[in-house]
């Protein structure tokens, strides 16, 4: 990664790029950083750049995730009592960030806590990360980082919601780096058993004001489900779903299978 | 009228997710179209009349007084429908929310206070009210439970860390972030994501403006200092507004020591804080080096909170007002010094004000202490602790 002319913003787009041009959308699978344990993640993470996972978003656990809905929260909690810190994030990036483009999930306070954005962005993209998501960070609060993580290489992914107006939809696209996030329904993360029928609309409107690749997250916890946004996005994010099958298994080995097991099948459905 | 402020200094914004801000919009855009409009807040003027009680007195403690060395006013927010300063704002945002169209209204709890005050606001105006309290506060404050079901709201338990405050703040804002089409957040404090801090001064500012007037009407000059607990920091900042163009006054806050500034044991967030990102906005919080938020704590539950307001922090950096603190040891020793003297048993949260008062006392020029609640609700607690 020591490259400093190819940018985080240019790895994540080149991974959008080579999965559309087998005509299907990328697959990033979230996942949280020492959940349940250091091991177990660190095998989480090769079994999703083994099982086709075109980026990985990266989740470091916070003590207080607003963004996020009971199994995310509740991984964050678990991963925090045993002892993960920021650098077990690092280290989980560090071991497959040459394989695949990693963007982290991270909360403000852990930027600030962390010598601030100028500070965070050097030691993120020191571990080899591509990008990162700020969910406490909207348009408006955003533009001092989002700098500071440009000049540092590190892509600052922004959010777009059911909710967002479309004028201020189409500023965020504007200053959009890496890729857009679009958040499927209104609410935290979590499997839902149906998308909301307003979805490809929004996903349409989006593409059509991004220069950048957009993605879509929150809700998404089948394969048939990826597929389906597969359809309108760039990339489908899959989040709680592979959270929780780490959580059911017992032992790195077991998560690892359980996760690669998913990740294969939602590749088959993507790609049909 | 003062503007709805994003930032007070640094501190203040909105680090919330991306979903919410369209809502946050909206609030402030609703709160400036109301406080301008006469017959919205005319009705609100009624209701803090003939339903809450205002104005409060302005009591000369004569007893507390002899024993300070220095004469002392309580303002008597605990002469309030409900017990305390809470129902201020929980009143306003109800207002608020009916005049949104958003007949659902959800609030956070510690102690219960303002999930009560919440609560018969809603069945004052016939909204639907949901409360989050932890599991851990639901334990501690049954009584308080019991009172808000009796209104017609559903308390929703929250099981997650300590089972307290924080985590009852952060399940709301989940709640709000998953209905926020249909629902307004009552929050509790001078917290939160703008337009938060601002609104919430604005309703609490009803306290400063009586006191002010009142003082001088007593004793045709300003106090010398204003004295207030602060834990988010409501009824301080709502004390405080009115007198921070007055520069000889001074503004001095006070926060929940807990078991000492030594000890990892207290609610100090601005006196022995960072600068952080908790619930929505940049103030001073208690996290660790990684940036996780610590858990706060204080015999009272009010002050049991890892954060304070935006503008807090940056009187604080200013140096127009300033922050002190006492342990809850000094503040049950109060607790108790106070229903002697006076008769009046307060919150365990103005008691901590009240500590700081009988430690700084003497002098010729007067006080000012904003008496923010009753503390009936506390008996249990103090009890367990002292033994009665």
């Amino acid at each position: 990664m020591a490259e400093a002319t190819v940018t985080g913003a240019e790895r994540i787009e080149a991974a959008f790029g080579a999965a559309g041009e087998e005509g299907r959308a990328a697959l990033m699978p979230y996942m949280m950083a020492g959940f349940p344990d250091r091991d177990s993640s660190l095998a989480v993470a090769a079994a999703y750049a083994d099982s086709g996972a075109d980026l990985i978003e990266l989740g470091v656990p916070f003590s207080d995730p607003l963004a996020d809905g009971p199994t995310i929260h509740a991984a964050a909690t678990a991963a925090l009592e045993a002892g993960a810190t920021l650098a077990t994030a690092l280290e989980v990036c560090r071991s497959v960030a040459e394989r695949v483009p990693v963007v982290f999930m991270v909360y403000a306070n852990m930027v600030l806590a962390h010598g601030g954005a100028a500070e965070f962005a050097r030691i993120a993209a020191a571990a080899g990360a591509a990008g990162a998501i700020v969910p406490d960070l909207p348009l408006g609060e955003a533009e001092d980082v989002r700098e500071a993580f440009t000049a540092a290489g590190l892509a600052l992914v922004p959010l777009v919601a059911p909710t967002t107006p479309a004028p201020r939809r189409a500023e965020i696209c504007a200053v959009a780096k890496g890729f857009v996030y679009v958040v499927s329904t209104v609410g935290t993360t979590g499997e839902r058993r149906e998308l909301p029928a307003e979805l490809a609309e929004l996903v349409a409107a989006t593409k059509a004001e991004a220069e950048v690749p957009v993605a879509v997250g929150f809700g998404i916890g089948t394969p048939d489900q990826a597929a389906e946004v597969g359809r309108l996005a760039d990339g489908v994010i899959v989040g709680s779903r592979l959270v929780r099958a780490a959580a059911e298994a017992e032992g790195p080995g077991a998560a690892a299978d359980a996760v690669a097991e998913f990740l294969s099948e939602t590749r088959v459905a993507l790609a049909g | 009228m003062s503007a709805v402020e994003e930032r007070f200094g640094p501190y203040g914004g909105r680090y919330v997710p991306e979903t919410l801000i369209a809502a946050l919009d909206e609030l402030t855009a609703a709160w400036v179209e109301a406080r301008s409009d006469e017959a919205f807040m005319a009705r609100m003027d009624l209701l803090r009349r003939d339903f809450i009680g205002r104005p409060t007195p302005l009591y000369l403690a004569e007893r507390l007084s002899e024993r300070a060395g220095r004469r002392v006013y309580l303002k008597r927010e605990d002469l309030n429908h409900t017990g305390a300063h809470k129902i201020n704002n929980a009143v306003g945002q109800a207002l608020l929310a009916e005049r949104m169209g958003k007949r659902r209204v959800i609030a956070e709890t510690g102690a219960g206070q303002h999930g009560v005050a919440t609560a018969t606001a809603c069945a004052l105006l016939g909204l639907e009210c949901v409360v989050y309290m932890g599991t851990e506060d639901i334990r501690r404050q049954a009584p308080n439970v019991e009172r808000m079901r009796l209104l017609g709201a559903e308390v929703a338990p929250v099981e997650a860390g300590a089972r307290t405050l924080k985590e009852a703040v952060s399940a709301a804002i989940r709640d709000w972030v998953a209905n926020v089409a249909s629902t307004h957040y009552v929050i509790g404090s001078a917290v939160g994501p703008a337009p938060f801090p601002a609104l919430v001064r604005d309703l609490q500012r009803v306290i400063g403006e009586e006191a002010r007037d009142q003082a001088l009407k007593a004793e045709g000059e300003l106090p010398a200092r204003v004295i207030a607990c602060v834990g988010g920091g409501s009824n301080a900042i709502g004390i405080f507004s009115p007198f921070v163009d007055d520069e000889a006054v001074e503004l001095i806050g006070v926060e929940a020591a807990g078991e000492g500034l030594d000890t990892p044991r207290h609610g100090a967030s601005l006196g022995a804080g960072v600068t952080g990102v908790l619930h929505g906005s940049l103030s001073s919080i208690i996290a660790d080096e990684e940036g996780q938020i610590l858990e706060a704590h204080s015999v009272s539950a009010g002050l049991d909170y890892p954060g304070s307001g935006p503008e807090h922090a940056h009187l604080r950096d200013t140096g127009r007002a300033r922050y002190e603190s006492v342990t809850d040891e000094q503040a049950l020793a109060a607790f108790a010094e106070l229903a002697r003297l006076e008769g009046i048993i307060p919150a365990l949260e103005s008691s901590h004000a009240i500590a700081w008062l009988l430690e700084n006392g003497g002098g010729e020029s007067f006080d000012v202490l904003c008496l923010s609640g009753r503390g009936d609700k506390d008996m249990a607690e103090v009890v367990e602790r002292t033994g009665g």
